[in-house]
C-alpha cells in the first residue's frame, strides 16, 4: 500500500451477522461477516443485489433498525460500535466515521441550503463559531472541486447536477476530518465521466486526509481501478478476499471467477461471455451447503451438504470454496 | 454487408417544449426548447448490430424512440427499406410495426401485471395474425424455448419471475411477431451482472439463428463494444463518432469517445490512472452552446470549437467523426502538433 501507516486508527470486524425478520421468515442479510480496513487504505466490497454490502456497511454504521438485529463485533479504535450506547456512536458517527450514499437527491435535505447541512455537521461534532463554520465550509467545497463556492453554498440540493450532489456529499462527510469513509455504491447513478471524476476525487481525498475508506459497489470495474484490497460477497456471506491485483490475476471462487467473465472486455468483441446461470438465491430460502452451489459448475456433492468455510490461502488471500485449486487453476478466463 | 441500408435515419431533430414562462413572454425570448435530436444521420445495414452510446440525455433513448416510431422526429426523415416511416398509413404501418419491434428498459414497466406470459404472447401473436388460432399454444412453447425459459412460465404472472427473466420474456414478446429489426433501448442495465451476461448471450445466439438486424442502446460503453459490429458515440442530442466498433475502440477520432473510453472502469488493476478522463459536466440540454458541445469540456479546444459546430466528417472508411480535428487519433504526432 501506497499510503503510510500513521498510528490512526484502524475497522476491525469480527463474525458480524444482520438478521431481518420478515413476512417470509428471518432473512440473514449479511452472515459472520469479518473485515479488516488498515488506517489509509481502501478496500472494495462488491457482489450483486442482496449480497449483503450495503447491510454490511450500515451495521457497522450502526444504522440497521427493526426488524433487523445485528449481532457482532466492530472494533474502532479500541471500541466495540455495536455494543456501544446510541449517544456514544452518535459522537463517532459523522467525526470519525462518515458515509457518503448512492442517491444524494434522497440524502441530502431538499430544504435546506447545502451550507446550512455542511454546517450541520460542524456545529454537532465541533466548537467552531459562526464564522469560521462558513470559512470551514468555504474550503470543503473547494476541496471537493465544487466550483463557485460562495454561491452554491446558499442554493439547494434541487439546484446541484446529479455529480456536484454527489460533491456535496462528500464535503458534508469531509467536515470533520474523518479517519474512515464509508461508500456506498457512490457512483452509481452517475455518468461514466461523473463517476471517473467522483472516484477520482475520492482516490486524491484518500490520500490528502490519510483516510481509510470501504468502498460498496457492484462493477468491478469500480475496484480494479480504486481499491488496494476487495472482498466479495454472495448471499450475505464474505466468498472471497485478497488485494485486487491477487483477486482478479486468479479467481479463487467461482463465483468471483463467473463475475469476472460477466463483464465484456476489450479484444473479444461479440463472443459468448462466460456467464453465471441461474440467479441468486432468496435470503430467506438459502440452499444447504454452500449458497452458490446451485449455480456452481465446479460444485461436487460436499457443496451440497456442507457449507466452506473462508479458509485462509496466505498472502492475504482466503477463499470459501472446497475446489478452490481447481478453481485457481481452471483456464484463465481473462 | 448488404449494400441497401434496412433503416436510412437522414437529418433527424427532434425538440421537446419546455412550459413557456410569462418572464420569457415578457421579454420577448423564444420558448425554451430541449434538442434532444440534432440532425441526425447514418444508416443501419440488414444483419448487422448498431449500438448506439452516450451518457444521459444525450438523445439515445429519443433516437429508439424515433426509430419505431413512437416518436415522429420535427425535422429530417427516417427511411425503412427505403420509405418514408412518417408517410406510413393504417395497415403499412401495422406492417411496419410487426417488422420494427422494440424491447424496454424497464422489464417491470413494460409487461401488464394482470397477464400471464402466456396471455402476453398470444396477444402479440394473434394481433399481428402471425399463426392460426390453433397454432397459437404451440409457438408459445417455441418462443420459451428460443429465450431458455422453463414451459412452466407461460401460466405465470411476470411478478414471479425474476429481472433477467422478465426481460426474457420481452425478448420472446418482441420476437412473436418474427421482426426483422429490434430496437433494445437499454435492455440490460437494470441487471446485475452475471445476468446482463446470459441475456447479452442470449441476444447473440437469437440474432445469429434469426438473422435479425439489432440497434442496441446503452449507457454502458463495455456492453456496447462487446455485442456491436458497428458503433455511434452520441453527445447532446448528435452524433459525434461513427464506425466500426474495432477501429472506433482502438483509436478513437473524437476527443469525446476517448474521454468516455478513459473513464470507462476497465477490469485491470494493473492499468490505473489518476488523471480525469473528462473535466467539467454536460452543458444544460436547454441552452445547447455553439459551437461544438463538447466545446466546455474538452482538452482540445481551441477557438474555432466554441463558433463553429464540426459536421460529421469521413475519417476512414464507414468511419466518421465530427471534430474540427480531423488528424485527431490519427497518429500520435498529428495529434501532438494539433493540440
Amino acid at each position: 500500500m501506497s499510503v503510510a501507516i500513521d498510528t490512526g486508527l484502524g475497522l476491525t470486524v469480527r463474525g458480524l451477522t444482520a438478521l431481518f425478520n420478515t413476512p417470509r421468515g428471518m432473512a440473514l442479510a449479511v452472515a459472520d461477516v469479518d473485515l479488516d480496513v488498515a488506517p489509509g487504505e481502501m478496500v472494495g466490497l462488491v457482489g450483486e443485489s442482496g449480497s449483503g454490502k450495503s447491510v454490511t456497511l450500515r451495521s457497522i454504521m450502526g444504522l440497521i433498525q427493526t426488524p433487523g438485529h445485528v449481532t457482532g463485533k466492530v472494533e474502532w479504535g479500541g471500541r466495540d460500535l455495536v455494543a456501544m450506547p446510541a449517544e456514544e456512536l452518535r459522537r463517532i458517527r459523522g467525526s470519525e466515521i462518515a458515509m457518503i450514499f448512492q442517491e444524494p437527491m434522497t440524502a441530502l435535505n431538499p430544504v435546506l441550503p447545502v451550507g446550512l447541512q455542511l454546517e450541520e455537521n460542524l456545529v454537532a461534532h465541533t466548537r467552531l463559531n459562526a464564522r469560521e463554520r462558513r470559512a470551514r465550509a468555504l474550503q470543503l467545497m473547494n476541496t471537493v472541486g465544487i466550483p463557485a463556492a460562495e454561491r452554491r453554498l446558499n442554493e439547494y440540493p434541487h439546484q446541484f447536477s446529479g455529480g456536484m450532489r454527489q460533491r456535496a456529499m462528500i464535503a458534508i462527510a469531509l467536515a470533520c476530518s474523518p479517519k474512515l469513509l464509508l461508500a456506498d455504491e457512490p457512483t452509481t447513478a452517475l455518468d461514466v465521466t461523473i463517476q471517473d471524476q467522483i472516484l477520482k476525487l475520492l482516490l486524491d481525498l484518500r490520500d490528502r486526509l490519510a483516510m481509510s475508506v470501504v468502498l460498496v459497489t457492484h462493477d468491478l470495474g469500480v475496484i480494479a481501478g480504486t481499491c488496494d484490497r476487495m472482498a466479495v460477497m454472495y448471499a450475505g456471506r464474505i466468498v472471497e478476499m485478497g488485494t485486487v491485483i491477487d483477486v482478479f490475476r486468479q479467481p479463487r471462487h467461482p463465483y468471483t471467477r463467473g463475475l469476472l467473465g460477466s463483464v465484456p472486455r476489450a479484444g473479444a468483441v461479440r463472443t459468448m461471455l462466460s456467464s453465471i446461470e441461474g440467479t441468486p438465491p432468496s435470503l430467506t430460502d438459502l440452499p444447504a451447503g454452500c449458497a452458490f452451489h446451485p449455480r456452481c459448475s465446479f460444485a461436487t456433492d460436499i457443496c451440497r451438504q456442507e457449507r466452506p468455510p473462508l479458509l485462509s490461502l496466505g498472502n492475504d488471500r482466503k477463499a470459501a470454496c472446497f475446489h478452490h485449486d481447481r478453481v485457481a487453476a481452471a483456464e484463465a478466463i481473462l | 454487408m448488404n449494400a441497401v441500408p434496412i433503416i436510412s435515419v437522414d437529418g433527424v431533430s427532434k425538440q421537446f417544449g419546455a412550459s413557456y414562462s410569462l418572464m420569457r413572454r415578457l421579454a420577448g425570448e423564444p420558448p425554451l426548447a430541449v434538442h434532444a435530436l440534432n440532425n441526425v444521420s447514418f444508416e443501419v445495414h440488414r444483419g448487422e448490430t448498431l449500438g448506439i452510446v452516450g451518457e444521459s440525455g444525450c438523445g439515445k433513448s429519443t433516437l429508439a424512440r424515433c426509430l419505431v416510431r413512437l416518436l415522429d422526429p420535427d425535422g429530417g426523415a427516417i427511411r425503412f427499406e427505403g420509405r418514408d416511416i412518417s408517410t406510413l398509413r393504417s395497415a403499412e404501418r401495422r406492417a411496419f410495426n410487426k417488422r420494427v419491434q422494440m424491447i424496454f428498459q424497464d422489464p417491470y414497466g413494460s409487461l401488464n401485471p394482470r397477464m400471464t406470459v402466456s396471455q402476453v404472447l398470444n396477444e402479440a401473436l394473434s394481433v399481428h395474425r402471425m399463426r392460426p388460432k390453433g397454432d397459437i399454444p404451440a409457438r408459445i412453447t417455441e418462443l420459451l424455448d428460443l429465450v431458455r425459459l422453463p414451459h412452466d412460465a407461460a401460466s405465470r404472472y411476470p411478478h414471479e419471475f425474476s429481472g433477467g427473466q422478465r426481460q426474457r420474456i420481452g425478448i420472446a414478446r418482441a420476437l412473436a411477431v418474427e421482426p426483422d429489426v429490434i430496437v433494445a433501448d437499454e435492455l440490460v442495465s437494470a441487471l446485475d451482472v452475471s445476468v446482463q451476461a446470459q441475456v447479452i448471450n442470449l441476444l447473440l445466439r437469437l440474432q445469429e439463428e434469426l438473422h435479425l438486424t439489432l440497434i442496441f442502446v446503452a449507457h454502458d460503453l463495455r456492453l456496447v463494444r462487446h455485442i456491436s459490429h458497428r458503433v455511434a458515440v452520441m453527445y447532446l442530442g448528435q452524433i459525434m463518432e461513427i464506425g466500426p466498433s474495432e477501429s472506433l475502440f482502438a483509436s478513437p477520432r473524437h476527443p469525446y469517445s476517448k474521454a468516455l473510453l478513459d473513464a470507462a472502469p476497465e477490469l485491470d488493476p494493473t492499468q490505473r490512472s489518476r488523471v480525469v478522463a473528462a473535466r467539467g459536466e454536460l452543458p444544460s440540454p436547454l441552452d445547447v452552446p455553439p459551437g461544438c458541445p463538447f466545446a466546455s469540456r474538452c482538452s482540445h479546444v481551441f477557438d474555432r470549437c466554441r463558433v463553429e459546430r464540426p459536421a460529421l466528417t469521413k475519417r476512414a472508411s464507414e468511419h466518421s467523426a465530427a471534430c474540427h480535428l480531423v488528424d485527431f487519433g490519427a497518429m500520435p504526432s498529428a495529434l501532438a502538433d494539433a493540440v
